[in-house]
């Protein structure tokens, strides 16, 4: 089934889709809009105006500074939490209790993001579910608003991301044999020890990968930030949004867009390298 | 002697089931101590006791004397060499060894030192820079050993760590685990299913059925004076014949075998009760073929061959008892003189009357039987 350039038509068949994919929807879109970032209304032929925009003026810079600090500590949260959780999930309930947990962690994910915003909103608002109980149990005298700050769309971001931390985390943890854990506290080391020594070494490759995942997610979300967060609680996606929707200037939008690839993947690649990590493990 | 590791009428259930029994037991200070059962006779749970992963339902456990009470296992003075070894994939071999002095707070120098030291005992002394992948499966077992051993536990409890191993190997680091523990003193108890392991390294062994140790005592006791049906078949190789058991005139014991065969016992059977099936036990290597027919208190049996198994110096004849479709195994020594046996044959083996063993007939067995 090969013609004379040595080429298989198995292999066409299943590069053709990818390719196409890939080209079509990925490469040329980001072409133009690279094109268009080096160019403005104002100035002839290309222009760097839309990237220094960016570093003069310290509106577009502090929003992505917070972005990327919000998104690292969401990323950490999620680490945090999910490490305990894969563990009970993996380690300490029963196989069929485990499979259980497992889709009680998976089953808010088949419900869209918005709808599960929507979901923390009716229970936060000012007249929501949860002031509504506690002014009427007379815990607090008048309703708060719990919506729009930072902490809840941290809250919001930690909860909408926590799958896939989990299901790496797990991934890893399953094969972590049992009798390492036991050898660890037969030779004298306490829990803590434990998890230091076997089993968060161990679990690096889940960590990280889950990591690279939520970070990103975090950082490219839009939804959570913008009805969680409100007013105050400016995200870079959001700038990109305004640019490119609100002022119609798609030049700096694709900027933006450029900026944001650029320097998550800088985060990225320093973080792993603070680590001691290396992609090709993790990938592998 | 110093009782280094003293266990008193130890009790563990598991819902309804009972997987040790009120077992006692004492290991002297020093000395290599099996416990020797089949799979699923609760050895690995009385050893998971003693290491501390498990809470027992009744009974002490002491070491030097000091009872451990409810300490969790990083609290008492015995380490576990696991029956996969357990080794640290994600540490080189220096920090597994280290692993265990450094969860003790200690530093430095020390640590270094003490490293190095039992690196040495174990016979690999520029392992430490190696990753754990890297080791051969003797190796592996010797850094387990090692990273124990480093700790200077009381009693260490090694899990068959032998059982992963290829059989010459195997062979091997039978002997070399009984030279280490001769040389670093520690007292060693060890679990196993392998009757040859038990014996060959052990100073007593322990033999353990359903939850409760039928007999420990010597290799040498286990194998000559069994005291239970269960320890004559499961240490050592033994033919089993089913008989009846009577007294003659004179008041000695005659055993039926086969409705028509009398053969001679000597005294060690215990009280002779006519109406209870037996079990007579007579070691491959006590048969003799064609014995001499001049001897007395001997017994022979006519017999035909069904099969030789040739094993080199452990040789052995199949054989089958006229009128019977029994099967018992005889020794055949390699000295040439039996050439001339072949599979169909009719010859005779017999054995000296002191030489059997008979119990009440159990209904224990050690592998599906007919």
């Amino acid at each position: 089934m090969k013609n004379k350039h040595g080429i298989s038509l198995g292999f066409l068949f299943f590069f053709l889709p990818v390719a196409l994919w890939l080209t079509l929807l990925i490469v040329l879109p980001h072409l133009e809009l690279l094109r268009l970032s080096f160019t403005s209304t104002s100035h002839e032929g290309l222009t760097l105006v839309n990237y220094m925009a960016f570093f003069t003026e310290p509106i577009y810079w502090l929003t992505f500074v917070r972005t990327a600090a919000y998104s690292i500590l969401v990323t950490f949260l999620v680490m945090v939490i999910a490490l305990p959780v894969s563990f009970y999930i993996t380690k300490v309930a029963r196989v069929r209790t485990g499979g259980f947990l497992m889709m009680l962690v998976l089953v808010p994910f088949w419900v869209s993001e918005l709808i599960r915003v929507y979901g923390w909103i009716i229970l936060l608002r000012e007249s929501g579910v949860i002031n509504r109980f506690l002014v009427s149990t007379g815990l607090f005298r008048q309703p708060v608003e719990m919506l729009y700050n930072d902490i809840t769309m941290v809250m919001g971001l930690v909860y909408t991301s926590m799958l896939f931390m989990v299901v790496p985390i797990i991934g890893v943890m399953d094969a972590l044999d049992d009798s390492l854990i036991e050898a660890a506290y037969d030779l004298g080391a306490s829990k803590i020890a434990i998890w230091r020594t076997i089993i968060i070494p161990h679990c690096t490759p889940g960590m990280v990968s889950g990591g690279i995942i939520v970070f990103m997610l975090v950082l490219g979300s839009y939804l959570t930030p913008n009805l969680m967060g409100g007013k105050n609680s400016l995200w870079f996606t959001e700038q990109i949004y305004n640019q490119i929707i609100l002022y119609f200037n798609w030049n700096q939008g694709a900027a933006f867009g450029f900026l944001l690839l650029v320097l998550s993947s800088l985060i990225i690649w320093a973080g792993l390298r603070l680590t001691g990590q290396n992609l090709r493990e993790v990938v592998k | 002697m110093r009782i280094a590791l003293s266990v008193q009428n130890l009790t563990r259930r598991f819902a309804d089931f009972t997987a040790v029994n009120d077992v006692s037991f004492d290991v002297e200070d020093g000395k290599f101590f099996s416990i020797l059962g089949p799979s699923g006779c609760g050895k690995t749970t009385l050893l998971r006791m003693i290491a501390g992963f498990y809470r027992q339902d009744s009974g002490t456990i002491l070491f030097n004397g000091v009872d451990m009470g409810d300490a969790a296992p990083n609290k008492r003075p015995v380490n576990l060499v696991f029956q996969n070894l357990a080794l640290f994939p994600m540490m080189n071999v220096y920090e597994n060894v280290a692993f265990g002095l450094r969860r003790r707070g200690e530093k430095g120098a020390a640590v270094d030192r003490k490293v190095r030291d039992v690196l040495e005992r174990v016979g690999l002394p520029d392992a430490g820079e190696k990753q754990v992948s890297q080791l051969s499966g003797g190796q592996k077992q010797r850094i387990a050993i090692a990273r124990c051993l480093v700790l200077d536990p009381t009693v260490l409890l090694l899990d068959e760590p032998l059982g992963a191993l290829d059989a010459k190997l195997r062979e091997h680091m039978k002997i070399e685990l009984k030279t280490l523990q001769a040389n670093v003193g520690t007292t060693f108890v060890y679990i196993t299913h392998d009757q040859s392991e038990a014996m060959v390294m052990s100073d007593r062994v322990a033999v353990m059925n359903r939850g409760v140790f039928e007999q420990i005592g010597t290799p040498q006791e286990l194998y000559h004076r069994p005291k239970s049906s269960f320890v004559a078949q499961f240490v050592g190789s033994n033919n089993k014949l089913h008989v009846t058991l009577r007294r003659d005139i004179h008041g000695a014991a005659l055993a039926r075998y086969a409705d028509g065969v009398d053969l001679r016992l000597s005294e060690v059977c215990g009280d002779v009760d006519a109406n209870e099936p037996y079990d007579m036990f007579v070691r491959p290597e006590a048969m003799v073929i064609n014995p001499d027919a001049a001897q007395t208190n001997f017994n022979s049996v006519p017999v035909t061959v069904k099969a030789i198994l040739f094993d080199g110096g452990n040789s052995r004849l199949l054989v089958s008892p006229e009128g019977t479709s029994d099967e018992l195994v005889v020794m055949l020594p390699q000295t040439r003189q039996f050439d001339h046996i072949h599979a169909g044959d009719r010859i005779r083996v017999g054995w000296d009357a002191a030489a059997s063993l008979c119990f009440l007939k159990s209904d224990w067995k050690l592998y599906d039987e007919k």
